[in-house]
């Protein structure tokens, strides 16, 4: 380097030098010898003219981002070695030193999203990406080659399976699903706290599933749930007949469900491990920010696929996503791909009206919309304990939202009272497909499948002004039909009330809650533990989106729709408490109530534990993603959840002390209408 | 002055011009602050400017580098080329081969990757970092940090207190194993074409420095192993798998299936038909069934022919102080703790290895370059003979003690055992800082009677290591043999240090199993090295490899202090062969149940020139993962083909051994027929006399009758006599 250096200052300075003593001189005496002025012209003219023209600008910007790369260095060395930011001790860490040391074997099953895939097969335009993940890690390929990264992570739309010609498979082990993205973690930090209290590969397995597929389908195409069993059983053996502990996250949670009565029932369907298999091989089952009962995020995810984020970006820049500038139009894609994975069906709402409430209730009757102040007032009454319920009446609602109402067309809409609603039932949609096949052909491709619908009947669909749970299927079904024909022969999202019928020993039924008994191991412990604190999409106000154009889709949720006098309304969609994804009902009420006890679905009396976490948000940006957060994904780094998993893997059971226990289901309206679910 | 007229201008670009007219005002009222302004901002300036630029350039780079379609090195390739052939994966997927059997591959020493799980203070953010495989980041940025989590513990051979290192598991265990440097991901590439995926492909990836019944101990790998073949066979159909172990894998294998059948406080419990039922073949590459020599210079100076190369080319280079701790001495107390490299020993001792006059390659030509065509094989053949007459390299003697001594007639040397040798007390021990090898234990005394044996074959080596070296032997010998068993229904044989030592344990009874030995020919390998003692100071191994030792045109075979024969680089032909070709062939006592084995080599030919990087046709030990040749037979039989349908055996280095009578391959004398047996005592270490062998008949029959189990009365019965003593092969 110092080579260069000099020679650079040759070059610059040397000819400054020659020049530096005719400059002394008066212009005059330039003038007046013409030849040594020519001779002197020479040097000049090369450097006046040549070198700044040619040096400046470069130079300068080498040096702007030399200045910028050194400064960016200098700080991320003082970050690195200055000991003043080091993160405080981890739980881990300090759980060691309390004497807890490995004992139950450990499973993490990754909820949907999170998990990486892999290609192994794929058409020419992927070429040398084999191995190399499509989902999960930096994502480049979205940008590289965005339509062929769409191809091949769409499933067959007839079968739900893989297209011919492409496999993307699920990343095994840790690997899986321990970052998401570089620096985004998922399970890193609960993984690098077990390992603190002596936890490695040969205790501790990721349950890697291919999250796009309907849960039978995982075994069928890739035998998941077996090598899951046959793991279980190997680890079971290995470390000296200890009980494994699960620990499943979000859709994981009713994978685990699935996997459950699939590891009972006979074999060319089931697992073939009888009806003791659970009560031998399984200590607890700890879920985390489970989506038990479905998250209504999915119902406009499907029928627009938005959501709250997605609403708001249109909003702030309405011509942006619906526009052509990108040669194709973004959401239009990312529909039609989601529709082809089954495994989003297995997140609608479960239980219908019972659970999510009709057209006038919801079982969120004491509900308080946090607006940012009133979450700050929340969070710090929490702390002196007594004040809670003086929060809580200062900030309760005159009129209660009807949440019930999962999707209303128009803001009036979502608040009359249920009589001056038209409510039409759902048999009278029909599609009228003759009329818009003429239209298609302007349209070319067909995106999704609103273009195979005519308009007339999407009118039809907004003159019904209110969805409930049940009646959104309905929607689903009239507007995604093939999607919702695939997924249902794999999911049901009923409620049953006779659990002896013998078609619930059908598969379709497995991952759903409301239609399953647990299995009879007594011993077993469910925990459900879930942060709260975070406005979650509830209910959705939709309209009809004005675009005419063909391939557009033709609903949009109203962002232009706010609440007037409570914060529970706002960008059009409804909020209530939950982490963010999950709205607390569907995250606790299977541990509260549903399963609280010996009730019908839970004929054995598994004992079960409601763990909520307070959210609080990082206290500053060198905190990173907090670790008191009860966000749905960054609660995998909340350190009072850590401390529960270490010590329930280490052997202890929690000491049994709800947090706070969960106030809309003690309350009367659910108690009163879910008469199924109170008689046992 | 330049740098801060490039500043201003970018500032004010106005101003331009009045440079161009300098007026005196100016220039006297700045000059100097200028001037000074100058020197201050020069450097600094610079030096962002120079960093930008670089940065900006690799950026630039990087971009070109990230935009440039996928497919652009193949079509330089193939521009400059010609047309590539299809990869086996794509021409047999064309052929209409699907995946059928599952497969497992089991990766050798060193190639698995090794992550930390737990650490000491310098190790802080490593966690789930791989400290072996990858880039090696760690290796230069805190080696001796490295080299303390590398190390096991000297007495048990397990982790070190405060330090769990584990292998990687899944795949990315072995594919590469530095970024760019393949190992099994071209096969596996290969295999994924035909419709493999990760539910019927596994690597049986495992603690690569741990002996491998440790492994089994410390992470219950053993169990996980069989746990995941028996899902697969489940899940698959009821297809039994495809093994294919690699180096030291080949071994852990062997071990695994004598486990696997044993009852389970130390097997697996299996059952003595869990092999029958579960494996279909096992395709061995490169597998170092008889050990490697380089083993044991490894353990005994921590150096191969590299490092010897390396020491005679910079002497002083590795001996230096330069970097403040002595390199091979710490690589030497690290690799001593690793138990796995004992397994590699010699396996065999004299009998199959050589004694101190003959050995099993002799006769070999080591030729500079192989001839390809067959046109130039008569002449070829022609020279065997003549340099046969001129030197015979005996290659028995692993380690000899200086150049002559090597080519010497064993009745000329002079030998002063050393087993006696009392090792003296080194004074020297407190010098020589935190390094500490147990050559300081032994003192000047054990050193040169050491030296003094002058000698030593493969019998004798084992008790030179156990001389010099015995803590790790007496770690290693609780764990792997190396002798060849003459009564293998001993009862001493179901210990597990046993299982990994082809030559003493039956192969599982499963018939219908097929094991392909696959190994690289054409490459001269390590065999036997000459030493010296080294002269330098105490705190040094004070034995090295003699890089003087030159055997010139007499015997090419010697080169640098090391003689070399055929095979992949790593492993000579007799220990990657033998098995299948001898030990294993027919029903022998190794193999009770009459495995078909088949010897497939591959003839080594370089790649032609640096686009092909390294090559398809290659025959070395790593880089044969990525012969096409190999690939082929591998996805024909995870697709359903048998040894046959492969075309049997596929041999090159016959042609070298041709003209022998007998024992056409390997001049080892037959093991499997007790009578011949004898014949070989009488033989060993001298020529055949005329006239009568020195055994009378008498005495071969009572000796046979003794060692299988036949009584006085059984020899009377013809029938039962016949079947007994039937040596079948």
């Amino acid at each position: 380097m110092a080579a260069i250096l000099r020679f650079r200052k040759l070059c610059f300075l040397e000819p400054v030098k020659s020049f530096e003593k005719p400059k002394n001189d008066e212009k005059k005496s330039f003038e007046q010898h013409p030849e040594i002025e020519r001779v002197l012209e020479k040097p000049k003219s090369k450097k006046t003219k040549k070198q700044p023209k040619e040096w400046r600008c470069l130079d300068s910007c080498c040096w702007l981002i030399g200045y910028l790369c050194t400064s960016w260095w200098l700080l991320l060395f003082l970050c690195n070695f200055l000991p003043g930011l080091r993160v405080p001790e981890a739980p881990g860490v300090r759980l060691k030193r309390d004497g807890l040391t490995a004992l139950h074997p450990v499973v993490l099953v990754p909820g949907i999203v999170t998990g990486g895939l892999e290609l192994w097969e794929g058409r020419p335009c992927s070429e040398g990406l084999f191995r190399k993940r499509l989902w999960g890690g930096s994502f480049t390929e979205i940008f590289k080659r965005p339509l062929c990264w769409l191809e091949h992570l769409s499933l067959d739309n007839e079968t739900g399976l893989d297209p011919p010609g492409i496999r993307v498979r699920a990343v095994p082990g840790l690997v899986a699903a321990d970052y998401f993205a570089p620096g985004y973690f998922v399970w890193a930090v609960l993984i690098e706290n077990l390992a603190k209290i002596g936890y490695e590969q040969k205790n501790m397995y990721m349950a890697a599933y291919d999250w796009r597929l309907s849960f039978q389908n995982t075994e069928i195409r890739d035998q998941a749930l077996s090598r899951l069993k046959s793991k279980i059983e190997l680890m079971y053996v290995t470390n000296g007949y200890k009980k494994v502990v699960v620990v499943p996250h979000s859709m994981g949670v009713i994978y685990f469900l699935h996997f459950l009565k699939w590891v009972e029932a006979p074999p060319p369907v089931g697992g073939g491990g009888g009806p003791d298999w659970c009560a031998k091989h399984i200590k607890a089952i700890m879920n985390i920010g489970p989506a038990f009962l479905g998250v209504p995020k999915t119902v406009a995810n499907i029928l627009s696929a938005e959501g709250r984020d997605v609403a708001f970006v249109r909003a702030m820049a309405p011509g942006l996503l619906d526009s052509e500038t990108f040669g194709f139009q973004t959401l239009q894609h990312i529909m039609r791909v989601c529709r082809t994975w089954d495994s989003v069906v297995s997140l609608l709402p479960r239980g219908g009206e019972t659970i999510w409430g009709d057209l006038n209730r919801s079982p969120e009757v004491e509900n308080i919309c946090y607006t940012s102040k009133a979450r700050y007032l929340q969070s710090s009454s929490k702390e002196s304990n007594g004040n809670d319920t003086d929060a809580r009446r200062s900030f309760h609602v005159k009129e209660l939202p009807r949440y019930g109402r999962i999707v209303s067309f128009g803001k009036e809409k979502s608040e009359l009272p249920s009589s001056q609603l038209s409510i039409i039932d759902s048999k009278e949609f029909v599609r009228e497909g003759g009329a818009s096949r003429n239209s298609n052909t302007s349209c070319g491709e067909i995106l999704s499948e609103y273009d195979e619908m005519s308009r007339k009947s999407i009118k039809k669909v907004a003159e019904n002004d209110a969805y409930t749970a049940r009646t959104a299927l309905d929607l689903l079904r009239f507007v995604a039909p093939k999607m919702m024909k695939r997924a249902e022969a794999h999911f049901s999202h009923g409620i049953a009330d006779d659990l002896d019928d013998p078609k619930y020993a059908h598969y379709k039924y497995w991952s759903n809650p409301l239609e399953t008994k647990l299995p009879d191991a007594p011993d077993m412990e469910i925990y459900c533990s879930y942060g709260v604190g975070i406005p979650t999409e509830r209910s959705y106000v939709y309209k009809l989106s004005s675009s005419d154009k063909c391939k557009s889709i033709p609903l949009q949720i109203d962002s232009s729709a706010y609440g007037s006098d409570n914060g529970c309304l706002k960008g059009g969609v409804h909020f209530v408490d939950g982490d963010e994804s999950v709205p607390v009902v569907s995250a606790g009420f299977m541990c509260a109530k549903g399963w609280r006890g010996k009730t019908r679905f839970n004929p054995s009396g598994i004992s079960t534990y409601v763990r909520e976490y307070q959210h609080k948000a990082p206290a500053s940006i060198l905190e990173g993603r907090g670790t008191e957060s009860g966000a749905h994904v960054d609660i995998m780094g909340n350190v009072a959840l850590i401390e529960d998993v270490l010590r329930v893997a280490a052997g202890a059971t929690v000491a049994v002390e709800p947090l706070r226990l969960v106030r809309m289901f003690t309350s009367e309206p659910l108690s009163k209408h879910s008469g199924p679910v109170t008689a046992v | 002055m330049s740098i801060l007229r490039r500043r201003k201008g970018t500032e004010n670009k106005k101003t331009e011009p009045e440079y161009e007219e300098f007026n005196d005002e100016n220039k006297k009222s700045n000059g100097s602050s200028r001037r000074l302004r100058r020197r201050r901002w020069s450097c600094m300036d610079g030096c962002c400017w120079f960093v930008g630029c670089i940065c900006s350039i690799w950026w630039f780079f990087l971009f070109l580098y990230n935009a440039m379609p996928a497919s652009f090195p193949q079509y330089v390739t193939e521009a400059i080329t010609g047309p590539l052939p299809d990869p086996p994966g794509v021409k047999l997927a064309k052929e209409g081969l699907r995946a059928k059997h599952p497969v497992v591959f089991v990766p050798g020493i060193v190639t698995g990757g090794l992550e930390l799980w737990e650490g000491h203070q310098c190790a802080e953010g490593l966690f789930r970092k791989r400290l072996w495989g990858g880039t090696f980041g760690e290796l230069y940025k805190r080696p001796l940090c490295w080299v303390e989590h590398m190390s096991l513990d000297n007495e048990t051979g397990l982790d070190p207190s405060g330090i769990r290192i584990r292998p990687v598991s899944g795949l990315v265990a072995a594919d590469y194993f530095a970024p760019g440097y393949f190992v099994w991901a071209v096969l596996i590439a290969n295999l994924a074409r035909i419709g493999y995926e990760e539910k019927n492909m596994y690597m049986a990836a495992y603690d690569w420095r741990i002996s491998f019944q440790n492994t089994e101990v410390r992470d219950q790998t053993l169990s996980r192993i069989k746990s995941n073949i028996e899902l697969m066979v489940a899940s698959s159909g009821g297809k039994k798998v495809v093994i294919i172990p690699h180096s030291m894998g080949v071994l852990y294998l062997l071990h695994f299936m004598k486990w696997v059948e044993a009852p389970a406080p130390m097997g697996g419990g299996g059952g003595s038909d869990w092999c029958a039922k579960h494996l279909k073949a096992v395709m061995n590459i490169g597998g170092p069934f008889l050990g490697v020599p380089k083993a044991v210079s490894g353990l005994f100076s921590a150096e191969a022919k590299d490092i010897a190369a390396a020491r005679s080319m910079a002497p002083s280079f590795l001996e230096s102080e330069m970097f403040n701790f002595q390199t091979l001495q710490h690589v030497m107390r690290m690799t001593r703790t690793w138990d796995s490299t004992m397994s590699m020993i010699p396996k065999g001792g004299d009998t199959i290895w050589g004694g101190l006059d003959w050995s099993p390659e002799e006769g070999h030509e080591c030729n500079e370059k192989k001839p390809k065509n067959n046109t130039t094989q008569t002449a070829e053949s022609d020279r065997t003979r003549k340099s046969d007459n001129a030197t015979r390299v005996k290659y028995g003697r692993i380690i000899s003690f200086g150049k002559l001594v090597a080519d010497l007639h064993s009745s000329e040397i002079e030998r002063i055992d050393f087993r006696d040798a009392l090792k003296g007390k080194s004074h020297a021990n407190s010098t020589c800082r935190d390094v500490w090898t147990e050559y300081h234990d032994m003192g000047i005394e054990g050193v040169t009677a050491v030296a003094d044996y002058k000698v030593y074959t493969a019998g004798s080596v084992l008790d030179l290591l156990h001389f010099v070296a015995p803590k790790l032997m007496k770690r290693g010998s609780a764990h792997f043999s190396y002798g060849i068993a003459d009564d293998l229904d001993d009862k001493k044989y179901e210990h597990y240090k046993y299982w990994s030592n082809p030559l003493e344990t039956k192969l599982p009874n499963a018939p219908g199993m097929e094991i392909f030995s696959m190994y690289g020919v054409g490459i001269p390998t390590e065999r036997a090295y000459v030493y010296k003692l080294s002269t330098a100071g105490d705190c040094y191994i004070p034995f090295q490899i003699d890089t003087s030792a030159e055997g010139g045109s007499k015997s090419p075979c010697l080169k640098g202090g090391v003689f070399h024969t055929d095979g992949d680089e790593t492993v000579p032909i007799l220990s990657a062969g033998y098995m299948c070709v001898k030990g294993w062939r027919g029903k022998t006592r190794f193999n009770p149940s009459g495995i078909r084995t088949f010897v497939r080599e591959y003839n080594h030919a370089p790649p032609a020139n640096l686009l092909e990087g390294r090559g398809t046709q290659s025959g070395a030990h790593v880089d044969i993962m990525g012969n096409f040749a190999l690939i082929e037979d591998i996805i024909r039989v995870a697709a359903g083909a048998a040894g046959e349908d492969l075309g049997g055996d596929k041999v090159y280095s016959e042609q070298e051994y041709s003209g022998k009578p007998e024992a056409a391959y390997f001049n080892v004398l037959e093991l499997d027929a007790p009578v011949r047996r004898c014949e070989r005592l009488a033989l060993d270490g001298f020529r055949r006399g005329r006239g009568r062998p020195k055994k009378y008949w008498g005495e071969v029959i009572r000796r046979d009758m003794e060692q299988l189990q036949l009584t006085e009365d059984m020899t009377l019965d013809r029938k039962i006599w016949r079947t007994r003593i039937r040596a079948e092969g």
